[in-house]
């Protein structure tokens, strides 16, 4: 057993909190935001440079020798809260986590880390948004210097400048992205698009082994992700308080119906256990537990969060009633932003087998 | 100023005039309430020095590591828990010397008599009636749900003093002997097969004005501390990973693979998950408190616990098959202390049921958290600026 973990936000999490929430006021109001996600690029560059550039904070995991900020998975996940409850289309989770981990595993990748860290360019782990941490993922043909191969739903990849690609030799490869052909996926999260990535003969540079660099990667990101599902579902939850106070109905506003009271009381509930469990796993991270007590920690947020995401963007829309079927009304990117969140870096049901190992609670 | 330092030494002091090995029990709890050592939050003279709550840890666990005796806080939660603060808060300098003392060192043990078979979740349409006649007050009435009634020296007692107002504004909060001949006990047996609970039943009881708790007409107020202070002491337990219900039916899974189903292990592990999260949820409450910043969520620790401990144990039941259909024993027995991880699968599947309804119905809580926490409108109310003698009943 481990000490007991710091569930609180510190000051300087806080001061982190309002300064990404005012950046993301500025760039990512929702009618920019569904707006873009019909054009050509979905991702939000600016709103992207604002944090990585202006903030730093695409280098928080990194330490600070190898050009990044020194910080934790703490901050990193204030940061995640805030872009969830924002739906902002930047590869945060993408790059500054998941390939940026990935890296951290590996040796002599120094340059490419400052890379990730300034934001200068955005990195993307070549395996599918929805496999687990252990579980298996698809490679490609390492041939002769050069790799073959298809890899499908791979997320962010539209936005990378540099690809970390598992091959069927054990290495992990950086392939610049214009050396692959990556093709959009029409993906139901608009906000988080996931693409296919082609290599005909693509140079490779070897980074080190896959397996330990991927399995890090997908284990932080399912851990931080539950901070991204958690800014969402208190989202969710504070614009359906704050409508139901307003709209009118029977000559009373409709949040005082004891029904739907009830419901939004349960949905609080959800919040705030989701609010431990994420800043529970979150701090196993920050602590470096890679042994059990981390895998736990992440494995029981994950097991958690998603019913709670998607319960928050379902009640959501079922409470705003009409409004909320609009493709105007933001709550739509919210909804299928929680429903991919739910299979990303696998499903609850996936976190549930491992715990079943993990604590002993062995199948039948 | 009274900081760690300051208590170690207070603590240090007692501990050399009074060894736990060689003095009396009681001897030694009330040295430690005249040190000001029992609740250190309390007023000097009052068994505390003014100093903050989350020092009383450092207290306690110099004691403990001392072997000192402690004042079985399980046996007297009612009266730590919900009278002390009510008496502190509005009794006079004559009642707080009273009744502090002998409540803390338990020499004296209280119960709560508040609701009654027509007054539950609506407490404050209570119809108890307490009758001014020269010094005293004349009760009469019916309560019920009272815990340790039957051991109990005195109860905190809310009754109606004046029916011609709306049902708030009448109520007048009393300490009640509980040795008063008009006191009747009957014990209630629940369906677990024993009587945890009591009717009380009060026929004339007389108390004295002295003895009343507050301003006549201002009860409702007053135990207002009671009830706040009742649910921090429900949803405020500590655990370590499987710690509550969880716990038993963990172990049962792992020592008896033959009761294994597919089914059953997909939803024990997701009520595995829900109980760590609801732990950790307790854990990261504990912390907002000790920074001294009480967060909303202790209203919500209750509502999670009732529901887990009710899907947890009906699951454990069904686990264990055969053996699910019996029940250890239908006695009726009168616990002193509650368990509710105590005797056997059905015990705690049925005894559980309980844990929706005392301190607070669910729907009452899942209210209180929409009012309160998120801000929602109230339901109309029909009954404000009724007399609660015109109240439909």
């Amino acid at each position: 057993m481990s000490t007991q973990p710091d569930l609180l936000y510190s000051e300087e999490e806080e001061a982190l909190r309002a300064a990404v929430r005012d950046l993301l006021t500025d760039h990512c109001d929702p009618a920019g935001v569904i707006a873009r996600t019909e054009s050509d690029t979905p991702h939000d560059s600016e709103a992207w440079k604002a944090l990585a550039d202006g903030m730093g904070l695409a280098g928080l995991l990194v330490p600070e020798a190898k050009g990044g900020q020194g910080a934790t998975h703490r901050e990193a996940a204030v940061v995640l809260e805030e872009l969830g409850r924002a739906v902002a289309p930047v590869p945060y989770l993408t790059s500054a986590v998941v390939a940026t981990e990935a890296l951290l595993a590996c040796e002599g990748v120094d340059d490419l880390l400052a890379d990730l860290a300034s934001g200068r360019r955005i990195g993307a782990l070549a395996v599918a948004l929805n496999v687990a941490p252990g579980g298996a993922y698809k490679v490609v043909r390492h041939e002769n210097g050069a790799l073959h191969g298809e890899l499908t739903a791979i997320a962010d990849a539209t936005a990378a400048d540099v690809l970390l690609v598992p091959a069927d030799d054990g290495g992990l490869y950086a392939v610049d992205a214009g050396a692959a052909t990556v093709t959009p996926q029409v993906s139901l999260d608009l906000t988080r698009p996931v693409a296919t990535v082609t290599f005909d003969g693509a140079a490779g540079r070897l980074l080190g082994d896959a397996e330990p660099a991927v399995r890090r990667a997908l284990r932080a990101g399912a851990g931080l992700l539950a901070s991204e599902q958690l800014g969402l579902a208190d989202w969710a939850l504070t614009d359906t308080v704050r409508y139901l106070k307003d709209r009118k109905q029977f000559n009373r506003p409709v949040g005082g119906f004891q029904a739907l009271k009830h419901r939004l009381a349960q949905l609080w509930l959800e919040v705030v256990n989701l609010r431990a469990a994420a800043r529970n796993a979150v701090d196993a991270l920050a602590n470096g537990e890679s042994g059990e007590e981390g895998a736990v920690a992440v494995a029981v947020a994950q097991a958690y969060a998603a019913s709670v995401a998607v319960h928050a963007a379902e009640e959501a829309l079922q409470l705003h009633a009409g409004i909320g079927m609009t493709w105007e009304h933001p709550i739509h990117l919210y909804l299928k932003r929680a429903k991919a969140d739910a299979i990303a870096y696998g499903t609850a049901g996936a976190h549930r087998a491992a715990l079943a190992e993990l604590v002993d609670l062995q199948a039948p | 100023m009274t900081d760690a330092t300051e208590l170690k030494r207070r603590t240090a002091e007692l501990l050399a005039a009074h060894p736990p090995a060689t003095t009396d029990r009681m001897d030694f709890l009330k040295a430690r309430f005249d040190a000001g050592l029992a609740w250190v939050h309390y007023p000097e003279g009052l068994g505390g020095l003014g100093a903050p709550r989350s020092l009383q840890a450092v207290v306690d666990a110099e004691l403990e590591a001392a072997g000192a005796p402690d004042n079985d806080p399980r046996r007297i939660g009612i009266g730590l828990g919900m009278a002390a603060p009510t008496i502190l808060k509005y009794g006079t300098e004559e009642q707080k010397q009273r009744f502090l003392g002998p409540l803390w060192v338990g020499e004296e043990v209280w119960c709560q008599l508040f609701s009654e078979p027509g007054a539950g979740s609506d407490l404050a349409a209570l119809g108890a009636r307490a009758v001014r006649e020269g010094d005293d007050w004349v009760v009469n009435g019916q309560k019920v749900w009272t815990s340790s009634a039957h051991l109990a020296r005195w109860a905190i007692l809310i009754a109606r003093t004046d029916p011609d107002v709306p049902k708030h504004q009448g109520i007048t909060y009393f300490l009640c002997d509980m040795t008063d001949p008009g006191v009747e006990v009957r014990p209630l047996r629940q369906i677990t097969g024993e009587a945890e609970f009591n009717e009380v039943f009060l026929t004339d009881v007389r108390i004295p004005d002295a003895h009343r708790l507050g301003e006549v007409g201002d009860g409702w107020r007053v135990a207002q501390t009671t009830l706040n202070n009742e649910r921090v002491a429900i949803g405020g337990m500590r655990l370590p990973r499987e710690g509550g219900m969880i716990g038993p039916v963990s172990r049962t899974w792992r020592e008896r693979p033959a009761l294994r189903t597919h089914d059953l292990h997909q939803r024990l592990l997701k009520l595995w998950v829900e109980a760590e999260v609801a732990r950790l949820t307790g854990e990261r409450l504990r912390q907002q408190l000790v920074v001294g910043q009480p967060g909303p969520e202790g209203a919500g620790m209750k509502l999670a616990f009732a529901r887990l401990n009710q899907e947890i144990s009906g699951l454990e039941v069904e686990l264990l098959g055969e053996e699910g259909l019996l029940y250890d024993d239908w006695t009726m027995r009168r616990p002193e202390l509650v368990d509710f991880t105590g005797r056997d699968a059905g015990y705690r599947y049925l005894r559980s049921k309980g844990n929706s309804i005392e301190g607070g119905t669910s729907e009452v809580l899942l209210n209180i958290v929409a009012e309160r926490v998120l801000g929602l409108p109230s339901e109309p109310r029909t009954d404000k600026d009724v007399a609660w003698k015109d109240l439909a009943r």
